[in-house]
């Protein structure tokens, strides 16, 4: 698979971030627009995640989950999640990211303590996912850059929808 | 020149790529219009699926014929063939559908669709900032590229 320089994708994610944080002034704002873009990458990653993994369809929520974390994360950012804190269900979960190359290299000032910097992340996830019948909401839960121990996305699965024939009988 | 159509319908049934090569038999003396074509087409593999994976003698989560399946539920087929034409077809777990026809003695294409699907659709769509994702697309490297692949195949002359 194409590569390209870990540097240049933190550096480039970090000059988009601080735009958006110019254009909108506004930290949540920022957070939204973050998860929107990340929602359009996510459509449209999740066919190149199935074409070049070869994934076949996940047997569960849990089984996706692990898929995502063991393979996605490998493939599109070189690093594993880890997968804890499933609920009784099997319907709620975190990845837990040990390493975020998008965070390398970035503070964040007290002014912007509200900012989920890698957002973007959040987005991709529930946007592949969506392709993929299965609604979810992602959100981040902890991070580093604001002093936590760890990077936690909460994964909560909505509905996981069928396929209905589209066409009415006539 | 033995193959004739390829189709890529979305999950949601709409036709987002046609490309004929050779339609000896035109559209409108078989389904009547282009659009009509489409939705047998539709017809076609979305009923298929659903009588192989009732008939299914091998797995004991098999479903009742109707009963909604969620994508890539069940087993789906491959191909099909008759006396004057194969079909052949590819569902990713995205619910995005490739079909292509070819003369009956072209043998199995599942890998060739996987490539189709791979390194054309996924190169020159999928990252294609034009394309919209479910929406019909007509964009010349990928028409280029998939006439390049079929005459390597030997498919196109």
């Amino acid at each position: 698979m194409e590569t390209i320089n870990a540097e240049i994708f933190t550096l480039t994610y970090g000059s988009m971030v601080r735009q958006l944080i110019a254009d909108y002034e506004d930290v949540e704002e920022v957070n939204k627009q973050l998860d929107k873009m990340g929602y359009s990458i996510g459509q449209r990653l999740i066919d190149e995640f199935l074409a070049k993994s070869k994934t076949q369809r996940c047997a569960d929520f849990r089984d996706a989950a692990e898929k995502i974390a063991k393979v996605g994360f490998r493939m599109f950012l070189n690093v594993t999640a880890a997968v804890t804190g499933w609920n009784a269900e099997g319907t709620e979960c975190s990845l837990i990211l040990e390493d975020n190359p998008l965070a390398d290299f970035v503070e964040l000032p007290e002014q912007l303590a509200g900012l989920k910097y890698s957002n973007l992340l959040c987005g991709v996830i529930r946007g592949a996912l969506e392709m993929v019948n299965m609604e979810v909401e992602c959100t981040f839960v902890r991070d580093v850059l604001q002093g936590d121990d760890a990077n936690e996305m909460r994964l909560k699965l909505l509905s996981s929808s069928t396929e209905t024939y589209p066409f009415k009988d006539e | 020149m033995p193959c004739f159509t390829f189709y890529i319908f979305n999950r949601k049934g709409a036709c987002q790529y046609y490309h004929e090569w050779q339609r000896l038999k035109p559209v409108r003396s078989g389904a009547g219009s282009q659009e009509e074509d489409f939705k047998l087409m539709f017809g076609l593999f979305w009923s298929m699926r659903a009588l192989s994976s009732a008939l299914d003698p091998k797995n004991p989560a098999k479903q009742q014929m109707g009963a909604p399946q969620r994508i890539g539920d069940g087993c789906s087929f491959n191909s099909f063939r008759t006396s004057a034409y194969k079909l052949h077809f590819l569902e990713s777990p995205s619910g995005l559908k490739f079909v292509l026809t070819t003369d009956p003695s072209v043998g199995s294409l599942a890998e060739a669709l996987q490539y189709i699907y791979a390194s054309l659709f996924v190169e020159l769509v999928a990252k294609n900032p034009l394309y919209t994702p479910g929406e019909p697309f007509l964009f010349e490297p990928f028409s280029a590229a998939l006439n390049k692949y079929m005459r390597t195949l030997g498919l196109l002359s």
